[in-house]
């Protein structure tokens, strides 16, 4: 299990996920450096990310969206780089987006903190993430019911090929 | 202001909202259990009357601004002002600003909430995570497109 220790304070809106890895702080930073590597982690299955731009300097912005199967249902991200310390700290900042798709009023709704480093012969990264409202975060959730729905039929996917072979 | 506004307010200044002082014999245990009693304290004070029971319950499902809270109530502005201002303090209801309006919204729904995403957010979390480590392991040693 990568996952090693989860904090949650609601009344902070806070979450702080500690997660351990078998590989070099360098080779964990590229997950988030490389867009190509990122984008295949970020969205669900069946969600594929991608990334259109990918500025990973301080005051740069990162901006994803996320497609899904049918080509109707779209979630755009933007994120504003915040600090920038290769390779062991990232901090970005998940911008207001408007409806007409332009970054709002500059208002931060989530900001992700990212913190590689060694331990023992391992890899520990902590991600911590702050919501500025519980609408941030429903937000952010949002992709989450889409991704529990997929991966549930990933795994009906997965079953159906198991019992037809 | 009428009679009911008074009476309204003497009730909530004969409250006893203020905490005790945290003395230097106290050890921090029990500074913390003191500060725990006087948080209850505030908060059955907070539950103790008919109209702030109301005001929590109003803005629990959407929030309400204080004049149309007032509106709900034959008491003042003021009045309706100084109830929110005890529910604030029991941490039942936070208070925002929109433009000119101030606008109550019932904590405890919020953080009823807050729980509920931050369960889906670990959810979501978990599972990125493993992709995570399945492209780590797959980019491992590769070179840098």
């Amino acid at each position: 299990m990568t996952v090693t220790k989860i904090d949650k304070n609601p009344e902070t809106r806070t979450m702080v996920i500690t997660a351990v890895f078998t590989a070099s702080v360098a080779d964990v930073w590229r997950l988030w450096a490389d867009p190509r590597l990122l984008e295949r982690w970020w969205g669900p299955p069946g969600f594929p990310a991608t990334f259109e731009h990918h500025d990973l300097t301080a005051g740069g912005t990162i901006s994803y969206f996320m497609s899904g199967p049918d080509g109707v249902d779209r979630f755009d991200g933007t994120w504003t780089v915040v600090e920038v310390d290769a390779p062991t700290r990232l901090v970005v900042e998940d911008a207001v987006i408007d409806d007409d798709g332009t970054p709002g009023d500059g208002n931060s709704m989530t900001r992700m903190e990212i913190d590689i480093e060694v331990v023992g012969d391992r890899t520990q990264m902590v991600l911590t993430t702050h919501f500025d409202s519980l609408d941030g975060m429903e937000r952010a959730v949002a992709m989450g019911v889409v991704e529990g729905m997929t991966s549930c039929m990933s795994q009906i996917d997965a079953l159906l090929a198991e019992v037809t072979s | 202001m009428t009679s009911c506004d008074n009476r309204s307010g003497d009730r909530l200044t004969g409250a006893p909202l203020t905490s005790p002082a945290k003395g230097v014999f106290y050890n921090h245990m029990v500074v913390e259990s003191l500060e725990h009693e006087d948080r209850i304290d505030r908060l059955f004070f907070a539950l103790s009357d008919r109209t702030r029971r109301d005001i929590v319950t109003q803005s629990l499902d959407r929030e309400r601004s204080v004049s149309d809270l007032g509106r709900l109530y034959p008491i003042s502005l003021t009045a309706v002002q100084k109830h929110v201002e005890v529910l604030v303090d029991a941490g039942l209801v936070s208070k925002h600003r929109r433009g000119r309006e101030q606008l109550v919204r019932g904590e405890v729904d919020q953080l009823h909430r807050a729980h509920e995403l931050l369960d889906r957010l670990e959810t979501v979390w978990r599972a990125r995570l493993e992709r995570f480590e399945d492209v780590l392991d797959d980019a491992m040693g590769k070179e840098c497109r």
